[in-house]
């Protein structure tokens, strides 16, 4: 296809919570729209990282072109823009949606919508975006299509009478998913004779080519040999390459023109100049102004990344590079600790964002890790009238300097089913939640509001609210700035030696019973050793929690039979491999999985 | 002149396997046993060259049960020693004897080929728990075995027993030590149960006692025992003065042993290796030694230096500094210096300027601080 007519276009994205069938509908309308045989489909193709397949999630956007012969006998462009699904990468959803016209909206005819649904629906609206329902899981003896309509009418106010109702699993009913997107999501528009104005909607990087830029060209055209420029970051180059997204591999084509979705290289070397949401722009001809919504992204979370066998600090350093290659929101800066050794402090996005870089370093670059209690960023206002931002707990600065302290908050919306609602109302509180309203969305279910410090919601509470709710809850939130908060500085005395990597902030009324888990936890984790351990949590001077590790009182080995000693020699190896596991803190060895143990005490 | 050297001989069958054992042993028939006896004699004889090199000071025939052999088969493997092999004049030769399998004319056919030793495996005096650990003989049987050896004129006899048995109590293991000491064995092995895997123990709900409890037994064994002139000179051995087993004390010191029969373990000149563990294969290849060998392991500077330690460290005597200086060419401060100050400090290590051994408290938790003497692979101390 050489000129493609704008008309016959359809730039959109699948919008969705969490198992509700997104990734497998993708994979029903790629191959419906016969650009893969069965054969070369792999399950879900749109994923392609392990992780997000294991975990159903999707990280990073992937975008897909195919080719649809529709009904009217015209063949039509579907540029389906994958979206992250997570709370943690609502900016990297923004910026999808941004590239789309409309947006396929998949509910589970069984569960209804839940809270990420609508704060994904509103998101779209906001980007003007066509919203196509679609009732997914049809087959499920569990569905109720006729409620599910009724829900997304009387919730989201959008009409769903005649949503498809499909099965994406058993391909039923994907024909009127199709016709829909072309005959009710609008063709782009824009002018490819203006100067060129293209949304980064996300990048990736590739060791041959550099930097491969996936973007929405919105005016103009970009061709090979186009001299660019990144208007946020400042950043020029040349054109190398422009192409379409096929199935899991990059079609290179002549240009890409307004309305189109693509991609294009220019032996970029660094993905900070290729900010997601940044306008690309013709560097000789430049457009009068950038596109709007582009943001820098900040960490949220931090936490301290150490490997478990200290040689490995190198290669740690080595495949965070290399990651952040991929995922410029990632950050990281070297820190010691006394405990861990030598590491780094990273920032992210949010606690998915850190486990999923955590599992990456493991998996893919076969980093054995030790990461200590996830923290947010504090603003510490001292009596000398001096503001420090804090993301490492062990920087804390004496008590007697600090005039007072703010702490992140998070506006919280956890959709629940009512007979659940008390339980989680409990659970709010005792993260210290503010209360802001409760909404039914019908009358089994609600929409509860809460005003929550960011360090809670780190702390285990996704956790916490799945297990309280059976499962049934789903919680969606946004910062919403900072409040002052009475925080102390807990610190964790392994035989009366502080332990740095344990030691992190806490509000002071929540400190006593955090403090005495943590000693609970430890005692269970760290092994008997030649002496009685005392395990202390304190604040400042002051011991609030103790517990005492016994100590080991016999260990002999029994007869060496027969001069066979390679047996006993295995099991002082052993144990020998067992101690190599553990830090030394003082005289006292401690497992690393004491480190990581700490971090769910709700369990 | 010739080398000293030990013969440990395994005979792999017993009565009835024991609910704890994880010794290479099973209940076979009699004609097994005798194609069994061919085949070790096989293999005796195919050291007729080897062992020209060699003066034995030291023989082991242990198992499974050596005396469920009859005395004639016993002769036979003693005769095709000596054929082979030179045996010192005062050679401590022992035999693992279980109560119920001795006869009176076993015992003479023992005395006749020179077996001057005798160990019994009793491990309790209390029928309730022999039951328990699935033993075929009672206090009683053992009783009389033990004073018909005693009549055939062995004078050097240990008894083994046991420790850490399910519901046993610290009054019923004072009992057995003293019940036992007052025998006056000249050599006593008190060892505590371990529940290995694949015995059936190890899937039991198991009434154990508790590690203080059991600990105290440990340490009471060494008072009681001392009470009645028996010195503790390793981990789980105690003898009266003159009668420690020396053949065991060479496994400590890693002195060479050459292992015969099925499974037996061998050190040779710093090489360990054992014979394979498959009945069929030892059967047909016992003849050539060398095709039955398995895991062989050429032992470097670094093993050597650990097993010198965490072998030599169970001996209560210790390890001596020159010693180690002498087969190493390296000074043991320096090599271990880290675990030797910091456990010697903490009080587990006695350090003097001559050698080095656990005190009381270390023995109690000897895995421990054995362990802390397997060196790194990147020591840099050590070049070989």
């Amino acid at each position: 296809m050489a000129e493609i007519d704008q008309n016959n276009i359809r730039n959109f994205c699948i919008i969705a919570h969490i198992d509700h069938g997104k990734s497998t509908l993708a994979d029903r309308i790629i191959e419906k729209t016969g650009l893969l045989t069965n054969r070369e489909m792999q399950s879900q193709v749109l994923d392609n990282m392990d992780l997000e397949r294991e975990r159903g999630i999707t990280i990073k956007a992937q975008t897909v072109r195919i080719v649809y012969q529709a009904g009217d006998g015209k063949e039509y462009v579907f540029n389906l823009i994958d979206t992250p699904g997570h709370v943690d990468f609502n900016y990297e959803v923004s910026r999808s949606l941004a590239a789309c016209e409309g947006a396929v909206l998949v509910v589970d005819a069984a569960q209804g919508i839940e809270a990420q649904t609508l704060a994904n629906v509103y998101l779209a609206l906001d980007h003007d975006l066509e919203i196509l329902p679609v009732i997914n899981k049809i087959d499920l003896p569990s569905a109720d299509p006729i409620r599910v309509i009724q829900e997304i009418e009387d919730v989201i106010g959008i009409e769903a009478q005649d949503a498809p109702q499909i099965s994406a699993k058993t391909g039923l009913h994907i024909e009127e998913v199709l016709e829909q997107i072309v005959a009710k999501i609008p063709p782009p528009d824009g002018d490819p004779n203006a100067p060129l104005q293209a949304l980064i909607f996300d990048s990736v990087y590739d060791a041959y080519k550099g930097v491969i830029i996936f973007c929405r060209v919105k005016e103009g055209r970009v061709r090979r040999d186009t001299q660019i420029r990144m208007m946020a970051t400042g950043a020029t180059a040349e054109v190398v390459e422009v192409g379409y997204f096929g199935a899991g591999q990059f079609i290179p084509c002549e240009e890409l023109s307004a309305g189109m979705v693509g991609y294009l290289t220019a032996s970029i070397k660094n993905v900070k100049d290729t900010r997601v949401g940044d306008t690309v722009t013709d560097h000789k001809h430049p457009c009068k102004e950038a596109l709007p919504g582009y943001k820098k992204v900040n960490p949220m979370v931090y936490c301290g990344m150490y490997p478990a066998d200290g040689a490995k600090y190198q290669d740690l350093r080595d495949a965070l590079e290399k990651l952040q290659l991929n995922d410029a929101s990632l950050q990281f800066e070297p820190e010691t600790s006394v405990a861990l050794g030598f590491g780094f402090r990273c920032g992210f996005l949010g606690l998915l964002h850190l486990e999923i870089i955590q599992e990456r370093l493991e998996r893919e670059y076969n980093l054995d890790l030790v990461t200590t209690a996830p923290g947010v960023i504090y603003k510490i206002h001292k009596t000398s009238g001096d503001m420090i931002t804090l993301t490492n707990p062990s920087n804390f600065p004496d008590p007697s300097e600090i005039d007072y302290m703010e702490e992140p908050m998070v506006s919280a919306e956890i959709m629940v089913t009512t007979e659940f609602i008390g339980t989680i109302m409990d659970l709010c509180q005792e993260r210290r939640g503010q209360y802001q309203g409760m909404e039914y969305i019908e009358t089994t279910r609600a929409l509860l509001k809460y005003k929550l410090p960011l360090n809670e919601i780190i702390y285990d509470f996704f956790n916490a609210l799945k297990s309280r709710s059976k499962g049934y809850a789903s919680l969606d939130y946004e910062l919403s700035g900072y409040e002052r908060s009475e925080l102390v500085k807990l610190d964790i005395l392994v035989n009366k030696e502080e332990v740095d990597a344990l030691t992190f902030i806490v509000h002071k009324d929540t400190a006593y019973e955090r403090g005495r888990r943590m000693c609970e936890k430890l005692k269970e984790e760290i092994p008997r050793q030649l002496f009685e351990i005392p395990i202390q949590a304190a604040i400042g001077s002051k011991i609030i929690a103790r517990e005492t590790v016994k100590a080991l009182r016999k260990d002999v080995l029994a007869k060496c039979y027969g001069g066979d000693i390679t047996r006993k020699k295995k099991l002082l190896e052993k144990q020998k491999e067992g101690k190599k596991r553990m830090r030394q803190i003082g005289n006292v060895e401690i497992p690393q999985k004491a480190f990581m143990s700490v971090l769910k005490l709700d369990e | 002149m010739k080398q000293d050297l030990g013969l440990y001989l395994h005979i792999p069958f017993c009565a009835k396997k024991c609910a704890y054992c994880d010794f290479l042993s099973w209940a076979a028939k009699e004609n097994e046993q005798e194609r069994y006896v061919q085949a070790l004699l096989q293999e005796i004889n195919a050291y007729q060259e080897f062992a020209k090199k060699y003066e034995v000071s030291t023989i082991f025939l242990g198992g499974g049960t050596p005396s469920i052999l009859t005395g004639q088969q016993i002769r036979q493997i003693m005769e095709a020693i000596r054929e082979n092999f030179a045996i010192c004049k005062d050679a401590e030769i022992t035999i693992e004897a279980n109560p119920g399998t001795v006869t009176g004319h076993k015992l003479e056919e023992y005395r006749l080929v020179e077996i001057n030793r005798i160990s019994f495996g009793l491990q309790s005096v209390h029928d309730k728990e022999l039951k328990m650990l699935g033993r075929i003989h009672t206090f009683e049987d053992f009783l009389e075995s033990y004073e018909m050896a005693e009549k055939a004129g062995f004078t050097n006899i240990n008894v083994d027993i046991m420790f850490g048995i399910p519901n046993q109590k610290k009054e019923d293991w004072e009992k057995t030590l003293i019940q036992i000491a007052e025998l006056t064995p000249a050599h006593i092995s008190a060892y505590s149960l371990i529940v290995e895997e694949g015995t059936p123990f190890y899937n039991q709900d198991l009434a154990l006692p508790q590690e203080e409890e059991e600990r105290l037994m440990y340490q009471g064994t060494k008072e009681i025992l001392g009470e009645y002139g028996y010195r503790q000179y390793e981990i789980s051995n105690y003898a009266r003065r003159g009668f420690a087993c020396r053949h065991n004390i060479r496994y400590w010191q890693r002195k060479n042993y050459l292992g015969l029969g099925l499974g037996a373990a061998s050190l040779l000149e710093n090489v360990r290796f054992s014979n394979t563990r498959q009945f069929l294969p030892y059967m047909k290849k016992s003849r050539q030694p060398e095709t039955i060998r398995e895991n062989q392991e050429i032992l470097d500077t670094k093993s050597r230096m650990e097993e010198f330690m965490f072998l030599g460290l169970r001996m209560n005597a210790g390890v001596s500094k020159e010693s180690f200086y002498r087969q190493f060419g390296k000074h043991m401060d320096e090599i271990y210096e880290q675990p030797l100050h910091q456990y010697s400090r903490q009080g587990f290590l006695r350090n003097t300027a001559d050698s080095v051994s656990l005190t009381e408290a270390g023995v109690s938790v000897s895995n421990y601080i054995l362990s802390e003497f397997l060196l790194d692979d990147a020591s840099e101390h050590i070049q070989i």
